[in-house]
Formats: structure tokens, sequence, C-alpha cells
């Protein structure tokens, strides 16, 4: 949809920073580990990679496969898509969610397409280009042969959706349409109008309906995993074995085991309290995994969406994010003066205006890309030149103008093009978008950081793979529009279910006793963690400590980090932490449905994650994609790269409660594509 | 704004509920429906009060978690999902009256949550095309009408919340299978089993304990999405068919 200027062409060698020194910012908050590497993408030709993959992963016996039981947490696109494929491979297919449907999940709210290199229109597309876009776009943070198997499957899953009567927008010969979005120069994303993830997932969904009248998916809805379960085997391998889940209706704890478990949880964006999640999005599915031991990869890579309809209040629960297309044509200004602020904008006149984006930024004005345009405003409210109702003592909005556009267009050819989005605005806000300009501003929209895996998918526990935006593979420190639910069904559809097939040809393994020793222990803790929420007789609600959590992360680690400022959020983090723990109130009882106390245990994960995405921002002292140091940027404001001392993914394991978590670096070796720096002006 | 609620509490599956009051106070207009009642459950909380357990999660009316009786109307007095309805739609001082959503295949798990797993039950049993992962041809081997691809994205985009059961005198679902009917139908993919999809999820559909149709049409006016009446008499003219098929 939006035309995004490709900014990344330019090379200038000015940018590629010599830095004078290594710099350790994060020394005292970490213990340095051995590296990590992946050890299976094979060697060769890029493009040759998958196929020798796929032929060299073993393939379980189709007899054995009705023997082979695998556990999938979460129904969106990464889940539902995997549970269904393996599935239909034979294997026994538990699938949870904490929804009340597996169709619910929030892979449905994504609005604008998804990525595929067809070529259909004939405009130079191909495979190795949106392999390079990619790359280009995840700032030289991403795995090359992971980033090049998502665009070589990309093409699948266009013929796969389809299929499944998957009703993307056509044009009047009956073919599939496709349009440009998020800055590339060729039109490669399929659409459904503005609700894309919507019938994608109920594509996925229905395939694992179809799955459950087979008798080869089984769905637990309304669970809610709390932990995994690692048991060590007879050949000394520590390997997932299941999950300990809460039956959020009876609030029973039950046990499932399983010869593999996939997590496809989704994303952490609700850290922040305020985001365009879900509310039920939470970490704790893959930070229970990683107090287990799997690595947590570049945590603190955000992605800041910067059109949003702005906090209208205190009581706020979650943001709404509006398509980014509104740039192609709206105009973003403030007013020059603070005194102006709480003028109707329609009488500030053009000389008093600001057009702060256009003015910085001449050849790029309002299409800079996404964390350029979020951090202005930013920058513009910090001056006190924000708009829009003061919440918590700042005015935080920016005027997006369709005034002009309307005036040159006529009123007709803007409904035509944005007409959905205007609608939306007007139901959220009361406010008419055609006769007054909107307030937009910048709102937590995904993560890049997830679990760290290898070329299967599988992470650093034996036998727990992840897929989906709960894993961190393929968008480096920033994602392109449309990539989000590429990557989802790339995983879930086509690259899991050929890679964890390696793994379960080793199996079954042994069959566990239910008093096993780790089981137990596993049991005894989600427990005790329970009993102290309901016995805790605390003050004050889960939901105030979830607010102050996102305050904190927003203000430190959210569109601009610096090493004092983030020292600082984690020691607010850390108060925060103790003073939940013995402060918290929840009421009602364990034994029934308990909102309370579900959000609870997802707030204490977060307030774990929060400290180790500050840890993460913090040592890793340079600009690039979604991560803004402001230690590190050039004369003029913009992102500095350190290619020297940052070319690595920062995988981290945790190393107790109270611990400091350990390190691990996986050097990103660029075989493929030059390194660039970025440049807009 | 000052407002007066009459909400229905219930503990559980087995246990009879009942409607109580509560007042809240400083209720903003910008605030949406959802967001009030978060703030009457921290009220409760710091009473010691157990809060009220209703649906949501993705808060942008996409998900169709949410849902509430407000005031006798599914979703309330906008065409819209509870959680896009604005507290500007009410007035200063008013009684506002919630329920869960009234089917007897909903069955209330808690205070405002119901269980809507006939739903999925109903798709399980043919809502979807038969296709395994890998086997499909390339996505433009198959050229589809325009306008029967338009037709098929409009119905396709219910959400499953299950306002049409909630508003229909006869708790029927009709409008949900008929969305799913014609949106499979529509496409040159979904007729190999178009015969089998119809019979079997209507069987589905009255083996879940939702009502008859009787072409009242609460259901098309409370629907979030819109899904127009007509997806019933497709619904109804592919039955036929496929009765005359000899299904």
């Amino acid at each position: 949809m939006t035309d995004m200027p490709d900014t990344t062409n330019t090379f200038d060698p000015s940018h590629v920073a010599e830095s004078p020194h290594a710099s350790d910012d994060a020394a005292g908050y970490y213990t340095p580990g051995d590296p990590v590497r992946d050890t299976k993408a094979p060697g060769g030709p890029i493009d040759e990679k998958w196929d020798t993959r796929q032929f060299e992963a073993r393939i379980a016996n189709p007899a054995n496969r009705r023997r082979l039981s695998v556990i999938v947490v979460g129904t969106g696109l990464a889940g539902a898509s995997a549970a269904a494929t393996l599935g239909e491979a034979g294997y026994v297919v538990k699938s949870f969610c904490y929804q009340d449907s597996p169709r619910r999940a929030h892979s449905i709210a994504a609005q604008g397409g998804i990525n595929a290199a067809k070529n259909y229109k004939g405009d130079g597309d191909s495979v190795y280009r949106l392999f390079y876009d990619t790359i280009k776009g995840g700032d030289y943070r991403s795995r090359e042969s992971n980033v090049y198997r998502l665009s070589q499957v990309s093409r699948n899953i266009i013929d796969q959706c389809v299929a499944q009567g998957v009703p993307f927008a056509r044009e009047y010969g009956g073919l599939l349409d496709n349009r440009s979005f998020g800055g590339v120069q060729v039109s490669r994303t399929f659409y459904a109008r503005g609700q894309t993830g919507q019938q994608l997932l109920i594509g996925a969904y229905q395939a694992l309906e179809r799955q459950v009248a087979a008798g080869t998916v089984k769905t637990y809805t309304r669970h809610e995993m709390v932990e995994l379960i690692t048991i060590e085997g007879a050949d000394g391998v520590r390997r997932a074995r299941g999950i300990i889940v809460r039956d959020m209706v009876t609030g029973e704890i039950e046990t499932y085991f399983a010869d593999v478990v996939v997590l496809a949880s989704g994303g952490y964006g609700n850290v922040f309290f305020l985001s365009t999640n879900a509310m039920g999005c939470n970490v704790t599915a893959t930070w229970r995994a990683h107090r287990k031991g799997a690595y947590m990869a570049n945590p603190c890579y955000t992605q800041i969406h910067p059109t949003c309809i702005p906090v209208s209040g205190t009581h706020q629960s979650k943001l709404t994010l509006m398509s980014e297309s509104l740039r192609n044509d709206g105009r973003i200004w403030v007013p020059k003066n603070a005194e102006d602020v709480t003028k109707d904008p329609r009488e500030i006149p053009e000389e008093d205006r600001d057009y702060y984006l256009e003015r910085i930024y001449p050849s790029f004005g309002n299409l800079v890309p996404r964390d350029i345009a979020s951090r202005q405003a930013k920058n513009m409210c910090d001056e006190g030149r924000g708009v829009g109702p003061e919440v918590e003592g700042v005015r935080r909005g920016v005027y997006l103008d369709f005034a002009e556009p309307i005036e040159r267009l006529g009123r007709d050819a803007i409904e035509e093009k944005y007409g959905n989005l205007f609608d939306m605005y007007a139901q959220i806000t009361g406010e008419d978008p055609y006769t007054s300009p909107m307030r937009i501003y910048p709102a937590v929209h995904y993560v890049m950081g997830g679990l760290w895996v290898d070329y299967d998918l599988q992470s650093s526990i034996p036998g727990l793979f992840v897929t989906g935006e709960a894993n961190f593979s393929d968008h480096g420190a920033n994602r392109l529009g449309a990539s989000a639910l590429m990557q989802g069904l790339a995983d879930g559809y086509f690259v899991l279910p050929n890679t964890i097939r390696d793994y379960l040809a080793e199996g079954p393994f042994d069959k566990i006793p239910t008093d096993h020793p780790a089981v137990v222990e596993a049991q005894q803790s989600v427990q005790a963690r329970i009993e102290h929420f309901m016995t805790n007789k605390g003050t004050r609600s889960v939901d105030s400590y979830h607010r102050e959590l996102g305050n904190i992360m927003w203000e430190y680690c959210g569109m601009e980090r610096t090493e004092d400022g983030l020292k600082k959020a984690i020691d607010l983090i850390r108060t925060l932490r103790d003073d939940f723990s013995r402060n918290v109130k929840v009421l009602g009882t364990a034994e029934s449905m308990n909102q309370s106390l579900e959000r609870a245990g997802r707030v204490a994960d977060f307030l774990e994650l929060g400290e180790l995405m500050c840890i993460d921002a913090l040592n890793r002292r340079e600009s690039c994609g979604g991560h803004f140091r402001g230690e590190s940027q050039t004369e003029e404001g913009e992102a500095l790269r350190h290619d020297d001392q940052y070319a690595y993914v920062a995988a981290w394991e945790w190393a107790g409660e109270g611990e400091k978590p350990v390190l691990h670096k996986e050097d990103l070796v660029y075989e493929f594509v030059e390194m660039k720096q970025r440049s807009y002006k | 704004m000052r407002l007066t609620l009459k909400i229905w509490r219930q503990p559980d599956a087995a246990t009879a509920g009942a409607m109580h009051t509560y007042d809240v106070d400083d209720i903003s207009s910008d605030m949406s429906f959802l967001e009030m009642l978060d703030v009457l459950n921290e009220q409760l909380n710091a009473k010691g009060e157990e809060p009220i357990a209703f649906d949501s999660d993705c808060r942008e009316g996409i998900c169709g978690m949410c849902g509430l009786m407000i005031n006798g109307e599914a979703h309330g007095p906008v065409t819209t999902t509870t959680c896009q309805l604005h507290m500007r739609s009410f007035t200063d001082g008013e009684t506002i009256t919630v329920e869960p959503w009234r089917a007897d295949a909903f069955p209330v798990i808690k205070d405002l949550v119901v269980d809507r797993g006939a739903f999925d039950r109903i798709i399980q049993s043919g809502g979807y095309i038969s296709v395994n992962t890998g086997a499909a041809p390339d996505a433009h081997a198959m050229p589809v009408p325009k306008d029967h691809a338009d037709r098929a994205f409009d119905v396709a985009t219910c959400i499953g919340c299950g306002a049409c059961v909630a508003a229909c005198p006869n708790g029927s679902a009709s409008l949900f299978v008929g969305a799913k009917i014609t949106h499979l139908g529509e496409l040159p993919q979904g007729q190999a089993e178009r015969d089998t999809r119809v019979v079997s999820m209507t069987a589905q559909h009255d083996h879940e304990g939702f009502g008859g149709c009787t072409n009242i049409g609460e259901c098309a006016a409370a629907c979030p999405k819109e899904i127009p009446l007509d997806v019933i008499s497709q619904l109804n003219r592919d039955l036929r068919t496929a009765l005359r098929h000899g299904h």
C-alpha cells in the first residue's frame, strides 16, 4: 500500500562507523558466554540450501507417525498452520490457545497484506529480490540462510491459501491483484481488502478444524501454557517433553506430554502495556521456556508504528493502528508555537504550522521510514508542541492533515482510497477526519526479538521448536510491511513440518511417568506461583503494575534508548518487580475462571522480560532498525550502525533468579549481500 | 459521566446468576464500553469484590471475542462490536443493562462469558476446503471472476462473535452457517464439497441446539460485520440442491 522510498541504496562511507574503542555499556549486568551458532543450514549456494536440508532431514516412517506426538502452543498463523500440516502428515497433535477459539489469535488483526515473490506483475520481482529487500530492511541483523528460505517458500503460501478459499483481491480478469507496500519498488503484496490477516487466519483455522474432524488434532481452547517440561533422557540429553497448562474455565492445572513441543505463541509487545497487540498477548509461554534454557535473542528489537490513534486518557487499554498508507497523501504537522496546541487546527494559519518531516527530510518528507517518523513525532511532543488531550502532563499527538489532498483530488478520491480508515478513526475518536485533521502517534506494534532458533527453527532446548513472531529468525532489527504474515505461514506450513521430522525420526521417546521428579517439580512450581498470588493479600491491582511497567519501558526502552535511561529503567523495574511480588492483589479463587490471576502470571513474566530487554538495549551501543541509541547517531541525528562491533545476534541465557543473564553471540556473516548504511536526506 | 450498571453475575455454569447493580462515575465519553468495565473492575478490586469476568481480546473489532447484550441489544446500540462501542453513545445518568449472550447453544461459563465452542464444531463438520499443505496448484491456475471473489470476501468477514444467535428470537445460527456456505460456495475451489458441506454443517447446527430460521432478520441487523440476510437464502438454496442430488 505505502510506497515508501528505498532508503538503503545510498552508500555513504562516512556512515560506516569506525568505533574508536569497543564499549561495554552493559558490563556488570551480564556474564559473557560462549558463542552460539546455527549448525543446521547446509553449506553451498544460497539457493540450494533449503533443498539440501529438506533432502537431508530424515523422514519419520509414516506407519510410525501415529505414535509420534506434537504439542503446538498458539493458534495464530504460525501455530494453526503448523498444527494442521502436522496433523495431515499423520502425527498426533495437541493444539493449545488461551482464547475461546483458535480463530481469535491476534494474526487476525493484520490489515495490510502478505508478500510473495510471485512476480505476477512482471515488474522484476524474484526470490532473490525479496530476500535482498528483507535483509536490507532488517538493517543487516538477520541470518541470510533463513531469509532466503522465507523468500523461496513465500510463493507456495499464496498457492496454498488460494486453494483453501482465501478470498484475495482480484482483478477483473479474475487473476490476483497485487500492490506495493512498505518501501519496496515492486508490487508483491497480496491482500484481502484491509483484512488480510483475518482471511489468512480463517484459512489456517479451517484447515486446523478439518484435522480436528479427521481425529489427528485435538484442540484445547481457554488453556494457557504456564510451564515447559524438560526431561533428561537415557542419552543424557535434556529435551522438551511437555507443558503444564491452566484450564482457564475450571482452574485445573493439567500436564501434557509429547515427543516435541512447538511454541507459536506470538510476540511480547504488551510488555509496554499499551500496544496494538490484543489484550491477552503475552510472553509467558516463551519466557517459561527461556527460564528452562531456551535462549532469548535480540529482545530489544521492537517495532514502533508511526500511524496509530493517540492515547485519549489514562483509562486507555490498547492502541489501534491505522495503515501507514495514510502517509502517501496526508501531511504531518504540529503548531510552530507551543501556545497554539490547544487551538482548533483549522484556525492555525499556514505560516504557523511546522510540517516537520518535510522540513527536516526535504527529499523524503512524510514518507520517511517508520522509525524516523515515529522518533520525530516524539521529539515534537517532548518539545511541548504535541496536540490533543493532555495525558499525564504531555500532549502526545501530531496532526495528519488531508485538507490539501481533499482540495486537490476531491473528497470522493480520498474516500475511495482511505474510506475504511477514516471511518475507523471517526468511530474511535468521535471526530470527522474529512473536516478536521486526524491526530496520530506512534505505538508498539511488533517485536523482532524472540526465542533463538537454528535453521530448523529449533531452540537451544532439543525438542523445542519456535515459529512465527515468537522466534527471532527472519526480520533482523526491523520488519518490513506485509512480512509478518509471510513468516508466520512460511514457518507453519512449509518450514517446520519439513525440519521437525528430522528430530521426530529419533522418536518416539521414552514414556514419562507422571511422578517423574522433573514433572512433579514443575507442577509444584506452578502451584506455588498461583498460591502466592491468591494468598498475597496485597493492595494494588495487577493492571496498575502492568501500566507502570509499560510507562517505564515506553519512556526508557521505547523509540530512543540511552545508557543513562536504560540503567535507570533497570533499577525501576527491579523495584517494581519486588513491590509486585509483595503487594499485588488477586481476588476470587484459583479453582474457577479468574482473569486477574491469568494477568498476574503474565505481568510477573513481563517484569522479568522488561529487564532483559533493557540489558540487551544497553549492550547494543549502536542504532539499527527499530533500536535507536541516542549515543549512536550521525551529526544530523540519523541512526548509526556499528557493524565492526555489533553484527551479531545477542542470544541471552537465563542464569537463575537474581543472576546475571549470560550473553551468547552468534556472528552474522554476509556472504551474499553487502552491508550498507541507510540514508534519508 | 455517571452511570448505573445492571450487570449479570453468575459464579459458574452450575450456579444460578442474578443482576447486580453498580455505580460508576467519571466515565469519559472517549472510553470504549470495555474500558468502562475495566474502570468498574478496578473499583471492585479496590473494594475487595471480585471483578466481573468478560471476554475481549483484540479490542479493534476483528477477533470476535467480545460480545455483550447491552440494553437488550447484541453489541449495544451501534452496529459494531462491543469493543468498538464508545461511551459517547450513552448519556450521563443513564442506567445500562449488561448481560451475556443468551442462547441454549452458548452456555454461560461465568458472569458475562459464554462458551461458543459450538461454532468451532460447526466448522469442523465441513466449513473448509479439503486441501493438504503442499498439494495446491499455482494460484493463477484458476481465475475467479471478480464479483464472485468480492462476494466471497464480503461474507468471509464474519468474525464468529455470535451476535446473530444472541439477537435471534429462535437462537438460530443460520447467518453464521450461511456466511460460510456462501463464502466457499462462491469460489471454484469450493464446488467439489458444496453439497456435502451444506448438509453436514446444517445437521451440526441443529445438533448443537441452535433454533431454526424464520426469516426475522434480527441477525443481520445485529451483525457487526453487516453480513447480509441473503446468505440464509443461499444456505437454503444450496441445501435444497444437495437434497435433490440425493444427499
